[in-house]
Parts: structure tokens; sequence; C-alpha cells
């Protein structure tokens, strides 16, 4: 059912928020914008046609109460919330409530975001779908022969990783049978120490794993695919720079990891933009979905660029009850597009946050070339969110035409005030592995723990931080 | 008897516990030992700690938790024998 959109709440701030501003003004929306009190002299706070004031400026008082944010869109007489990414965007509770107050969410249906935002139902309906998954035990293995007959079907190299462990505690790596018997009653000792709970799964070990996402866009009935973007230069399994397409897949894995994610999401009757992650083996070139996630990514522009379709234009008109703006066929791909994270951090010290006053600000122009950020000159950058200014995003007819117009726009980018993530990408682009696009999801931590040795005796009269 | 300040080195949020349902890190008035952790800053969603270079008692906080704080800021005061 179609029911136009007039007037959207914008629930985020930063440069999604302003994106999101500019999507609406050109499908003629007039927009709102909700703020904090850190964020009332902010870029979208003067973009938009109105702003609504929420509360002080931590997240949890703020952007991320539920009942304040609808409770403001009823009140400016909204059609439409779009959530952005971060705060409530994978809220599924959120989603059903603005469902329930005939407001519309900008995103998928509460149920599939429930389904998608639980690795483990994911997993079974990408099971289901006959989608790869990295292949493990089915569940825990209760004893050392149980493992052993897991890791014959699973292939070595395989992780032990305690059921009740995370965030990288509790895992230990077998290479063959022989480690395999020498290490599972260690995994199980750990595990119960650790955790109180000395059940332990399998999982296949990529050693070399690059991390590639498919972006697509559904309408509850039809869903297409955008291609894919490798994001495997990561530190701290944050993102920092990012590619489309991937440098190292061939035109048939291609097509097969993009048709994988398009079943995925018609089997979950996908709604809107999202993104299915998955691990890519460059060694045995094989590919597994990991997760999925139910909103517009941060890195988006780069699908963008390399498609020419506007996905937050595209996300409104779903949302607004249109059919698919486009169909498979309108999707192509043309040569290579490259975003950089711009933010305010200090790489030469551990990455320590640098808020506070910027002074002028120089862009980056020319033919493809763009900018999505958040900054103006002379804006006091808030210490309360993330450390994300700007997005520099280049595109050029091929992947080392596009490295060389980065390099060039970075030399022209000049942000006066603060300490940013710049000197990071300009010494990147210099190393063999980012011109030759061979790394994986591990080689930026190996490569800057490499510089820090060799900048050691330098560095020991560094200050310390708090 | 000597009081020292603890100053912040940053501005941000400042946290007396590590997350909402946990105890604070340390009362007031509670003797510290030379590197105990009395709280947290948090800036641009990234966590330090603040932390004691010397034992003693620690008087009194000087800013609320979860108020905002600036560079220089005194955030605690201790006492030394």
């Amino acid at each position: 059912m179609q029911k136009p959109i007039k007037k959207l709440l914008i629930a985020n701030r930063g440069e999604i928020a302003v994106r999101i501003i500019r999507a609406a003004r050109e499908l003629d929306i007039r927009t709102v914008v909700v703020c904090s009190e850190a964020d009332i002299d902010s870029q979208a706070v003067r973009l938009a046609d109105e702003h609504a004031l929420i509360g002080p400026a931590q997240a949890a008082k703020s952007y991320l109460d539920k009942d304040k944010v609808l409770a403001v869109a009823k009140e400016v007489g909204a059609d439409a919330i779009h959530p952005g990414y971060g705060f409530l965007s994978e809220n599924a509770s959120f989603a059903e409530a603005c469902e329930q107050s005939g407001i519309v969410f900008v995103g998928p249906s509460a149920s599939a975001i429930r389904t998608m935002g639980d690795k483990a139902a994911a997993r079974t309906a990408a099971m289901a779908a006959g989608v790869p998954v990295v292949p493990g035990s089915d569940g825990e293995v209760g004893s050392l022969e149980g493992a052993i007959e897991a890791a014959g079907v699973i292939g070595y190299p395989v992780m032990i990783k305690a059921a009740a462990g995370g965030g990288g505690r509790g895992i230990r790596i077998a290479k063959d049978e022989a480690e395999l018997c020498q290490q599972y009653p260690i995994a199980v000792a750990e595990a119960t120490s650790a955790f109180g709970n000395g059940a332990v799964y399998l999982e296949r070990f990529i050693a070399s794993a690059r991390h590639i996402e498919v972006q697509v866009l559904g309408d509850g009935t039809s869903v297409i695919h955008l291609f894919e973007r490798d994001c495997s230069i990561q530190r701290r399994r944050q993102k920092i720079f990012e590619e489309a397409g991937s440098p190292v897949l061939d035109e048939a894995t291609r097509k097969a990891l993009c048709a994988s994610a398009v079943k995925l999401a018609e089997a979950v009757a996908y709604r809107g933009a999202g993104t299915l992650e998955y691990l890519f083996d460059s060694e045995s070139g094989e590919f597994f979905f990991i997760e999925m996630n139910t909103r517009i990514q941060v890195e988006h522009p780069i699908t963008e660029m390399i498609t020419g379709v506007d996905l937050l234009k595209a996300m409104l008109r779903i949302a607004a009850g249109e059919s698919l703006p486009y169909s498979q066929q309108d999707i192509t791909r043309r040569g290579h597009a490259i975003e950089v994270r711009i933010n305010a951090e200090d790489p030469e010290k551990q990455f320590m946050p640098c808020p506070g006053l910027v002074g002028d600000i120089v862009w980056p122009q020319g033919p493809g070339v763009r900018i999505d950020s958040l900054l103006r000159a002379y804006y006091q950058i808030p210490a309360y969110y993330d450390s994300l200014l700007a997005k520099l995003i280049v595109w050029d007819e091929s992947r080392p035409a596009a490295l060389a117009r980065l390099k060039r726009s970075l030399g022209e980018l000049s942000i006066a005030g603060v300490k940013t993530t710049q000197p990071l990408f300009l010494a990147l682009l210099e190393t063999d592995a980012v011109k030759s696009g061979e790394y994986d999801t591990n080689w930026l931590e190996r490569w800057m723990s490499g510089k820090r040795e060799e900048q050691k005796p330098a560095e020991s009269t560094a200050g310390s931080a708090i | 008897m000597a009081q020292l300040t603890i100053c912040s080195h940053l501005p941000g949020t400042f946290y007396r516990k590590p997350s909402p349902d946990s105890p604070m890190f340390v009362e007031e008035g509670q003797y510290v030992e030379a590197g105990t952790v009395i709280a947290l800053l948090e800036v641009m969603k990234m966590y330090s700690e603040v932390v004691t270079e010397v034992s003693g008692r620690l008087v009194r906080f000087e800013v609320a938790a979860e108020s905002s704080v600036e560079p220089g800021d005194v955030l605690a005061i201790l006492e030394t024998e």
C-alpha cells in the first residue's frame, strides 16, 4: 500500500543525518532532526527544516530513548522515521512501536530485524536458504572422540571455541588431529575455569579471511543486489578503508556470492536496504555468510559510486510502499570506488580520540571525489559520540586510478585544529598490500605493530595516556 | 599527610563504575593502592581508566558520576601519608 512520506523524522546525528536530509530534500520530503543538547549547533540541525531537542548529551538519555523519539515524531506530525545507523536502527521493539503508532519505520519489519539480528537465528535461516555458513560442529562436542569426528567433517584447521566465551576469548586452534588431541582437554579446562562452563564447539579456522559484504535492496517481495564491498582493512574490528568491488573476487565467485545474498534476503521477505556480511577464504576461494546488518551502513557511498543508485532515496521510496525502483538488470557495476574514514583520532598516539575546535577546512574537489561529513569550519566537535568526522569517497574507472585519485584527494584535504586519521591513509597507500589489494582482516594490525617496532626508540619519551 | 588532586587529561564523561549494574570502583573514604582504577572517562566512545599513581585514602570525588569534564578538571582528592 502506498503512503507518501511528507514529513520525515531523522532519529540520528552526524554525517548520516546530513546524508538523510539531502536524500529527503531531493524527494520533496520535509525533515525534522532530533538532537541532544551537545548537537544543537550541528550541521544536521542547520540543514533540516526543523529540529527537536530530545535530551542531554548522553546517548542513553537522548538518541537511544525510544519513547522520547516516538513522542517527538507524533508531536511534529512525522509520517516516517529514518533511524540511520547505530542508535535505534536495529532495535526491533522500536520498529514495532513505530508500526503500532502508524509511523513508518524506514527499514525492515521488526521480525526481520529480530531474525537477522540474532546470529544463531541468522545462521539457521542461511542454512535453510542453502547459503554457506562457516562450517562448524552441530552444537557442542561432548568428548574428544566427538571432536575428532566433527573435525573430520568440518576440515582442518579448526577452532575450539568455548560455548560461553565471546570477544575472542576461549579460543584454541588445531591444525590436525594430533593437535586437536593435545588442545581439546586444555580448551575444556580453560573454558571451565574462565567461564564456569566446560562446553566447547568447533568451527573451521580461516587463516586468511577477508570481510566481503553484499548490499541488497528489497521491497518485501523481491530483492536485488548492488554488488559487494571489501572491508577487510580493519582495526579492532572497526572498518577504516573500504572498496567496491573486492579486488580478489573473480566474476564467477562474485556472481555466486551476490546470488546467495539475494536468496537469503528473499527468504526473510526483506524490505529496505540491508547488508549481508561474509568471510571469504582467500586460500580456498570459499565464502561463508556470517551475519546481516538490517540498516544502511557507513560505507554505503562506495556502492552508490559504482552503481549510480542513491540508496537513501531508494530506502525512502520503499518505505513509502513503492515497489523496488530498480530491477536487477538496471544495476550495473562501473569502475572502482574507495572510502576512507577521517576520524578525530591521533594515529601517532594509539588512536587517542581528539575532540576539539575545528579551524579552517579545505575539502578535496574534482572529478570522482565525494565528501560525506558533519563538519564545517569553526565547529566544536563534541566528545560524546563516535569520532567519525568525514568520509572521503573516490571513484575512478579502475582500481589503480582510484588509488591515485585517493592519494591526490588526501593531499588536498586539510582540517585544522584537530588530529585526524588522514596521515594513516597516506601511509597505507604506500604499502604493497594496499597497492596490490592483498590483505586480510588482520593485516592492518600486523602492519601497525611492525611500524611500532620500527619506531620504538623514538617513542620512549612519549607521554602516557590516563 | 599531603593532599593530591587527580585531574582529567581529556574532555569527556566521567563514570564511577564499569557498567550501570556494577558496584562503584571505589567509595569515598576508602584506602586505595597505587595503580587502582578509580573511574573511567569516556571520550568519543572510547574508555580510559583513571588510575591512582600513589597509595592513599580517597577523600572525595570532585565531580558527580556521569557528568561532563574538561581537561584539567579535578576529579578526586587523595590523601597520602
